[in-house]
């Protein structure tokens, strides 16, 4: 490729992260059109996708070399000395070039080969079906129906062109209602709760300006409310929190002065709580620029609720915060804690659930319908409608269930997957972890009910590693219109099937209490229940991890069983045989003959499954980075271990799939 | 016993009782009838603070179960002494404190340089905080290496040295070979320890040793630290800025984080450095303990089964005299200002939870085994941690008088609820993260009534269940086998005449 100048260089060293005393590994490093890979001398191999690079930094020139950071988005952090500054100019001009790519054609995923053949990997798109999952949850039915109103992307260019509306919406008034939502993303369904005839709908902010009411909208609103027999009464959720309410009012002192009537009209609504009055002011800032909420007047049945989530920018420079934090060297206890706070993160974690909880318990306890929105209608809504409906469908607590959950409320409403991580150079203020915290929901939701998900915490990290990996096609673009345009099942394959032949991993083995795997999940926000997400921040840090992982023995322990309950059966069923043959007593030669050969070979493979399983107990229990060298304890560790060998082990499994 | 505080409240007719107990739990009675509340709450206040020692409940619990081991001689110094005497040529056995004369806070026999006699022993205990001179507190094997413990020198101002402490302390070096002293307080405020008569050793005349020190917090300190903490465990209602700062203003983690550091510290310099050790800080009470029981913790595979942890337990805090009668006099609801309460056994159990989390396959008991450890320590209807030190537990004569909590847990039926299943002796030093990022609240403990475990404890029983199903499946494979190769044998000599 012509970015590549040089492909390999001698004598790298690579650093240790949080070693205070540089203490490093020497090696080579080579670069190829995908992957940026580092050998070192024991022949451990660190690759790192080009995709996956978020920064690369040259820092001032040391003794020993020319200093290299790079940064990625999958957290891992690693610092190489290059011992000649211009083999490090090279590498670090090639890695600028190669990690922004301009063209959706130069991603990884258009070159990405897995031999397979075309049936197969239609087949491999064809695995998630959605109108199979709508079926699923019951609909169409009396009250909801398939429209054709955005079937050419004429209405709404960033909704699929499958689209579920109440079956009395007629398609004036959902080309009306679309006319007065940002962005045309009227609302439509979500989710079907079948039992309680419930549902999740979802649009963007209403451009509702001061006075201007939009009939069809309110129609529409109308609709989805009739299409709930049970409970006419129904929320509609704006996801979105206080804004900077003061510095607006010191320069629009005139809309000011009107947005005080306003409020003082809904100061004296009875019905009004006290803490919403904030958020209440906000949203109605965002209707003096043309945007807003819904004039509560103009719907009836309708309860207004706000849940405070912040917008993609906060969530991007808290993400920022975190990590500066836990990357620091040598880090304190109390620099953690205090870092953690200020970062905001783990506050906007709880947001976002309970946003989520707010959503569910509205469905399961009131049978009431839910409208959610934000501004776009495809961050915080994607997030709140998802986590909501997996609060409430175990279905989407499986493996299948929530490759799903992700295609319907992510990748098919046009959460906008190439922008937010970042996979072309493009604008960085629309590069936001939105997804990311969806996913991080989800593992606080594993921790909290151990036995509800069938999949473990390799899954969630798994597809978080190929949301930024773009080697296959599912998470590029923005929209469904755009990724036909970019004709990605021909020319890419799809995530899902590799994640389903792989399922072994992913699986937990405690899954299956009955009292879990069914119920809606209500799970507690009490602040102590949100913890920092270790293996999704320190994935590559092995130092930090616990050196034996119970989840992986017991893992291990249900395959064994898996196999061993098959041994007795081919155990039990070969001494029937010889039980009998010896009964029958009188056995012509050439019968035992025939049958002798049998085993042998069979106690061969017996033999050897006693060999392959036990070694694997022994792998898992073996301790890891037993050196008193990849820990911190104090200036006096390093002081010591000078002849140490270090141990950095950089390689976790997931960058050698994606080689 | 359990009671930490009570208070009353009254509501009409209706009286209310809020008992805070020491293990963290706050119970909320409501009784109808002031006078009777009154009463039950003066009975309870009047139990809760008892006088004397014996009028405790250990000296009148009877047990209702068969004793089939004393748990009072389970771990005798002399069976203790015997597990290292194969290796042992320079260490013996030493009666010097047989009354307690020689230091009131250690046990009758304690273990030191066989080339040291009785004589010198004495003249080093009066150089020593509290009489308590250099003793051996673990002996690694792998490389003959030690640990020992002692209060701090009393050098004072003008550096006072002692020829007998400098004999003993060098006699546990090799030839040629360098040492570490590592003092768990500050320089500066070891260095002000002098004004009050203590100190730590000069370099000019322990040449051999070099000395570290470390800061470990003490007394009040560690108190006001769980105080704040549990303060803000128990509440439920604030935000997650408030709950993340009050973390770490509550200074927790960074206490375990330092003790732990310091232990893996002197397990290097053991393990890796190939140097003995010897650790004190002041008295050698406290901070010492956790530092050479937890290098142990990490050294030696026995201190990680049941039995060795409890030979731990009562070597390394009961015999060797950490004052559990003032340190536990009160929890975490009692601000009082008695300045020798301090959660130091609690932190230390918080430190091996912490390392069996890291390790969860490397220790036989589980951590219910330390929770139970928790809350005897604090209240329990066992004599074991009565009294402050071995003398004070003769004098109120617990062997004949209570029961010990060994006698209790050692049986086959309580044992089954403390053994971890996932165990697998593990012979390897074990080398713990102390990196914030790998330490964790104790929630076992600390958010023990404040949460439901309902879940995870239905996903700890499943666990168990997958275990013990693998048990039955690897026995029953293995019988299978043997009788298919006996029915193989059998068609053999069947077939070859």
């Amino acid at each position: 490729m012509e970015h590549i100048r040089t492909t390999k260089v001698e004598q790298v060293k690579l650093l240790d992260r949080f070693s205070t005393s540089n203490k490093s590994l020497t090696g080579t490093l080579y670069l190829t059109a995908t992957h940026l890979l580092f050998i070192d001398a024991h022949q451990k191999e660190t690759w790192i996708l080009h995709h996956h690079i978020a920064s690369v930094e040259k820092l001032a020139l040391t003794t020993s070399g020319c200093p290299l950071v790079i940064q990625c988005k999958n957290f891992r952090t690693v610092h190489f000395i290059v011992p000649r500054e211009r083999d490090c100019h090279d590498i670090y001009n090639s890695l600028l070039q190669l990690s922004k790519q301009a063209k959706y054609e130069d991603l990884y995923a258009f070159s990405y080969n897995p031999k397979q053949n075309d049936a197969e990997r239609l087949q491999g798109w064809e695995l998630i079906d959605l109108a199979e999952e709508y079926q699923r949850m019951g609909v169409p039915n009396s009250n909801w129906q398939l429209s054709d109103a955005n079937r050419d992307y004429k209405i709404c260019e960033t909704y699929p062109r499958e689209l579920y509306v109440p079956r009395i919406a007629s398609k004036p008034i959902i080309v009306g209602s679309s006319k007065f939502r940002s962005k045309g993303r009227f609302p439509v369904l979500s989710y079907y709760h079948q039992s309680k005839e419930a549902a999740i709908c979802r649009c963007s902010q209403p451009l509702s300006g001061f006075s201007a009411r939009c009939l069809e909208d309110e129609h529409l609103l109308q609709a989805i409310s009739k299409a709930n027999p049970a409970n006419r009464y129904m929320y509609v959720m704006d996801t979105r929190p206080r804004h900077r309410v003061q510095s607006w009012w010191a320069t629009q002192k005139d809309i000011g002065r009107i947005i005080v009537r306003i409020s003082s009209k809904i100061w004296n609504d009875e019905k009004i709580r006290e803490s919403d009055e904030k958020k209440r002011l906000n949203a109605m800032a965002n209707r003096a620029a043309g945007k807003g909420y819904e004039n509560e007047d103009n719907y009836s049945n309708i309860r207004f609720q706000f849940v405070g989530i912040e917008n993609i920018h906060v969530m991007r420079s808290s993400l920022q915060k975190l990590l500066e934090v836990n990357g620091t060297k040598g880090l304190s206890v109390n620099d953690f804690y205090s870092g953690l706070e200020s970062s905001g993160w783990l506050r906007h974690i709880k947001a976002v659930m309970d946003a989520a909880i707010f959503l569910a318990k509205a469905i399961a306890a009131e049978s009431a319908s839910v409208l959610v929105h934000c501004s776009d209608g495809w961050d915080r809504t994607s997030q709140v409608c998802s986590l909501g409906s997996l609060l409430l469908d175990p279905y989407y607590r499986t493996i299948r269930g929530f490759m799903v959950l992700i295609e319907k409320d992510w990748i098919s409403f046009g959460h906008k997957f190439s922008e937010r991580c970042g996979h072309l150079d493009g604008d960085p203020k629309e590069v936001s972890p939105v997804f990311t915290q969806f996913l991080e929901c989800v593992w606080h939701l594993t921790e909290q009910f151990p036995q509800a998900f069938e999949f473990n915490e390799a899954f969630l990290l798994q597809i978080h590693e190929h949301i930024h990996s773009c080697q296959f096609g599912n998470f590029i673009g923005n929209c469904q219109k755009e990724r036909e345009e970019l004709k990605l099942k021909e020319k890419t394959y799809s995530l899902w099937p590799f994640l389903l032949d792989d399922q072994k991993k992913y699986l937990n083995p405690l899954y299956g209490s009955q009292s879990q795997k069914s119920a809606v999940l209500e799970p507690n926000t009490v602040s102590f229940n949100f913890k920092f997400w270790r293996n999704m921040f320190h994935q590559f840090d092995r130092t930090l991890h616990p050196r034996q992982s119970v989840f992986n023995i017991i893992m291990n322990m249900n395959e064994q069983n898996k196999q061993l309950e098959t041994d007795i059966k081919d155990l039990e069923s070969q001494i029937k045989q010889r039980k009998n043959k010896q009964t029958d007593g009188i056995l012509s030669k050439e019968l035992l003959n025939s049958v002798r050969p049998e085993s042998p070979a069979l106690k061969a493979t017996l033999s050897l499954k006693e060999q392959t399983l036990l070694p694997v107990n022994d792998v898992l229990r073996t301790i890891e980075g037993s050196s008193p060298a990849d820990n911190r304890y104090s200036e006096y560790a390093d002081e010591f271990s000078k002849a140490e060998p270090a141990v950095v082990s950089l390689e976790y499994g997931v960058a050698r799939m994606t080689c | 016993m359990v009671l930490c505080t009570l208070a009353r409240r009254f509501v009409g007719p209706l009286g209310t009782i809020i008992i805070k107990c020491k293990d963290f739990r706050i119970i909320q009675l409501d009784i109808p009838g002031m006078e009777e509340c009154l009463n039950i709450a003066s009975s309870i206040e009047a139990l809760s603070t008892l006088d004397s020692i014996t009028l405790m409940y250990p000296f009148f619990y009877r047990p209702m179960f068969e004793v089939v081991e004393d748990g009072w001689h389970s771990f005798l110094p002399e069976q203790e002494f015997e597990l290292y005497s194969s290796a042992i040529s320079e260490w013996r056995l030493s009666y010097v404190n047989q009354e307690f004369a020689v230091c009131p806070s250690y046990p009758p026999a304690v273990t030191v340089p066989k080339a040291i006699d009785d004589d010198a022993l004495r003249k080093v205990a009066a150089f020593r905080h509290g009489g308590r001179f250099p003793v051996l507190s673990y002996y690694h094997k792998k490389n003959g290496m030690v640990i020992m413990r002692s209060g701090q020198p009393l050098t004072g101002t003008n550096g006072r040295r002692c020829k007998e402490d400098e004999k003993l302390i060098n006699a546990t070096l090799r030839a040629g070979k360098r040492g570490y002293i590592i003092d768990t307080r500050p320089l500066n405020v070891a260095q002000q320890a002098r004004a009050k008569g203590g100190g730590f050793e000069q370099e000019a005349h322990y040449p051999q040793w070099r000395r570290i020190h470390k800061s470990i917090e003490r007394y009040h300190i560690l108190q006001e630290s769980l105080i704040k903490l549990v303060e803000s465990c128990n509440d439920q209602t604030q935000n997650m800025d408030r709950w993340l700062s009050k973390l770490e203003a509550s200074n927790w983690l960074t206490h375990i984080k330092e003790i732990l550091t310091t232990a893996c510290l002197a397990a290097q310099c053991l393990d890796r450095e190939g140097a003995s050790i010897l650790i004190h800080g002041t008295e050698g009470t406290d901070s010492t303990l956790q530092v050479t029981s937890l290098a142990q913790i990490i050294l030696e595979p026995r201190s990680r089964t049941i039995r060795g942890f409890e030979a731990l337990i009562e070597r390394e805090w009961l015999q060797a005299g950490h004052p559990f009668q003032q340190r536990c006099a009160q929890s975490a609801y009692c601000n009082s200002k008695q300045k020798w309460e301090s959660p130091v056994f609690l932190l230390f159990l918080d430190c091996v939870w912490q390392i069996l989390r890291q390790f969860p396959c490397s220790f036989e008991f589980n951590e219910n085994f330390l929770i139970m450890l928790f809350e005897h320590a604090y209240a329990s209807q066992f004599g074991t941690f009565l009294g402050n030190n071995e003398s004070e537990r003769c004098k109120l004569k617990l062997q004949q008088k209570t029961m010990s909590l060994w006698s209790w847990v050692n049986r086959p039926s309580e044992l089954s609820k403390l053994t971890n299943p996932l165990f697998e002796a593990n012979n390897l030093v074990i080398w713990p993260s102390v990196a914030p990022q790998s330490l964790q609240l104790w929630e076992g403990i600390f958010l023990r009534w404040n949460r439901s475990s309902k879940y995870l404890d239905e996903a700890y029983e499943e666990m168990v269940n997958i275990i013990e199903y693998n048990k039955q499946l690897q026995a029953k494979v293995n019988l299978l086998r043997r009788q298919l190769a006996e029915l193989e044998t059998e068609d053999g000599v069947q077939e070859s005449p």
